[in-house]
């Protein structure tokens, strides 16, 4: 996985609320086999008007937030199903780092297998943020000291341990867990014994 | 979460599936089931090639093709990308050795209708799937919930999912259900209730004499609509409702462990004592049925209600997100529910295309006709469900109402086949989301209750099934 240290640049502000999976990645960009090629689609109903053209007006299309590593959102970001398509979408497209309010849980946690930092503001913080992110103002985002830094404001953030030392290192969790095979397999022979039902084959 | 003291369903769920610790201070949980599709599975086996890893335990596992299929003429999928993605499936699982509904058996259908269907989903379980609504399956009593793809590939190779607690939350829903009221009006109601994201980091639990009053049908439409109050998962204790349904079904318990699986299912409702960190409770004779007017599912009205203001909200995000909805649904402020006037009628989903739904909607139309100028489709569940429903006639009582008898899957809940509505189309749906573009570009979804929407196709506008005789 990708790693995520620091991140400097302009933000895109996009300050609608309950923006959902489906608005982020249509549908029909669900049908691919390949986790890359998402970022041309992403917000494709926003983006793109009945004829395919882009949308002069809509952030992502006008300069130069059409360069931006980082959203500033509106409140529960992500709500909706847990295509993994979402962040895939995002990351492809070039961003890193996403502020709201806050997330749905399965994007929150699919943004952290791509990464892609999600970082949780109070409201007071995201309308300052949105606000230095309309007027262009340089974002500095620091994941090893937890500081997010745009104009006047500093602002620190929370986030989980586990979840950080992931994104600074980009380490491969399933190879950490298979370190734990043994646990498993013991886990698998006591249950065996006890609960033998749900050991019948699907 | 302490080891000592009363415990809630999900906390003895959780305690009962913890493998360890690692030491990154996260916990490792032991997946039962996993259940598999074609839209998020393709990159988990292709990731599992990648680094020459085998599924650990592919007789956990069961998969299906629902998102992607045509619901007529499905010898042939037209779409060739929907038709690789189904034939990926066929062939990831085959060559993992994992069990799968093609399109021609007739088992296939929605993964979460068929997970109870065959008695796969049992109480106390840990289920997941790379799909949000697998929320559905907690109301067996099973934790279970939706993962990405990274955690699917996960999953398949480890057999387990890296986790922290969630914290618990209880609804009580208490009362007889009032004339016309189902479990869909009552989740939507919530849903209204606390917001979209007002279940976030929690697990919900359903509680109360309204919710155990329901068949097993109504307590998978609550809990499969957890996750649109933000929830990952929807809880509901297992009972004798439960275990009678379970018993018999293929993938169920033998007789050989019947006892001893009803005797641990027995154990599992949530102790007396146990304390919950969010309580909410609710009297069922407040609640009408229920109808969204917006494009997220918080967004939601009795059908006697009206069209909300934005004027009215209380703050001005909410202002402008009504606005929003309200120019994308192309409705006025003070618009009698009632007289919204209708184009399309879905009847299907993993929230409402079981075959007690079915029946619902034929006990209403039988003997009527749609209106002129609506298209309805019902879309079975399963294949199953189409079997039972055409072994007591309903099909033909649809039929002769003017509706599409249709073949099995997701369908126009999200549209990703060719069931979808047309730019500024009208839906009444019994299905789970009323985003902006889900059923289709400019598609404009109303959310109800199958009793609503069968009611709703034959006058041709939105209705109120208590006036509807």
């Amino acid at each position: 996985m990708d790693k995520f240290h620091s991140l400097k640049g302009i933000a895109a502000p996009l300050p609608i609320v309950n923006i959902d999976t489906d608005m982020i990645i249509p549908k029909q960009f669900l049908k691919t086999i390949k986790r890359t090629g998402l970022g041309v689609s992403l917000f494709y109903e926003m983006r793109y008007d009945n004829d395919g053209n882009l949308i002069k007006d809509f952030v992502l299309n006008t300069s130069p937030f059409d360069q931006s590593k980082i959203l500033v959102a509106g409140d529960n970001f992500g709500c909706g199903s847990s295509r993994e398509h979402a962040p895939w979408s995002l990351k492809d497209f070039g961003i890193r780092c996403v502020i709201s309010t806050s997330f749905a849980d399965i994007f929150y946690n699919n943004c952290f297998q791509n990464g892609i930092l999600p970082i949780v503001v109070s409201p007071e913080n995201l309308d300052q943020l949105m606000t230095a992110a309309k007027n262009q103002i340089e974002f500095n985002i620091d994941l090893p000291e937890q500081i997010i830094k745009a104009g006047n404001h500093s602002i620190n953030f929370e986030i989980e341990e586990f979840r950080k030392e992931r994104l600074l290192q980009g380490l491969d969790d399933i190879g950490i867990t298979l370190g734990y095979q043994d646990k498993i397999n013991a886990y698998e022979e006591d249950k065996k014994n006890k609960k033998p039902w749900l050991f019948k084959d699907t | 979460m302490s080891n000592q003291g009363p415990k809630t369903l999900f906390d003895k769920i959780w305690s009962e599936h913890l493998v360890g610790q690692r030491e990154d201070g996260t916990s490792l949980l032991y997946i039962d089931r996993h259940l598999v599709h074609e839209v998020t599975s393709p990159q988990a086996f292709e990731g599992l090639k990648l680094s020459n890893r085998p599924v650990h335990r592919p007789e956990a596992t069961i998969a299906v093709a629902d998102h992607n299929v045509p619901t007529i003429n499905r010898q042939n999928i037209e779409d060739p990308q929907s038709k690789i993605q189904v034939e990926t499936l066929a062939k990831n699982t085959k060559e993992h050795g994992i069990q799968y509904f093609d399109l021609m058996d007739q088992r296939q259908g929605i993964v979460h209708i068929i997970g109870p269907e065959q008695g796969i989903t049992q109480p106390g379980m840990t289920i997941v799937c790379g799909d949000s609504h697998t929320s559905t399956h907690g109301a067996f009593g099973a934790l279970a919930f939706g993962i990405g793809t990274s955690e699917v590939e996960h999953v398949l190779a480890t057999q387990t999912i890296v986790q922290n607690p969630a914290k618990n939350m209880r609804i009580s829903v208490n009362g007889e259900l009032p004339f016309g009221v189902n479990s869909k009006d009552l989740i939507l109601y919530i849903i209204g209730k606390i917001g979209t994201a007002g279940g976030t980091g929690h697990v919900i639990e359903y509680a109360g004499s309204s919710i155990m009053g329901l068949s097993m049908e109504g307590r998978m439409t609550i809990c499969n609509m957890s996750i649109e109050a933000g929830a990952r998962a929807g809880l509901i204790s297992p009972d004798q409702t439960t275990f009678n349904y379970i018993k018999g079904r293929p993938y169920a318990p033998g007789t050989e462990h019947w006892d001893q699986a009803v005797e641990y299912w027995s154990s599992l409702p949530s102790d007396n004592d146990a304390n919950y960190d969010h309580e909410i409770v609710i009297d069922s004779s407040e609640i009408d049925p229920m109808v969204t007017w917006g494009t997220s599912p918080e967004d939601v009205v009795s059908v006697k209600g009206t069209v909300p203001n934005p004027s009215s909200a209380k703050t001005e995000n909410k202002k402008k997100s009504i606005e929003r909805s309200l120019e994308y649904m192309g409705l006025k402020p003070g618009t009698k529910i009632t007289d919204i006037k209708l184009d399309k009628i879905f009847i299907g989903s993993c929230t409402n295309g079981r075959i007690e739904d079915l029946r619902k909607v034929a006990s209403i139309v039988k003997d009527k006709k749609i209106a002129s100028h609506v298209q309805a489709m019902i879309v079975p569940g399963s294949g199953l469900v189409k079997k039972q429903a055409e072994e007591e006639g309903i099909d033909i009582i649809l039929k002769d109402a003017g509706f599409e008898w249709r073949e099995a899957g997701c369908s126009m809940c999200l549209g990703m086949n060719p069931d979808q509505l047309k730019p500024g189309e009208r839906c009444a749906s019994t299905s789970n989301r009323n985003f902006e573009g889900r059923q289709g570009r400019g598609g404009r979804t109303h959310l109800m209750s199958p009793e609503l929407a069968a009611a709703s196709a034959i006058t041709g506008n939105i209705s109120d099934i208590r006036d509807f005789t």
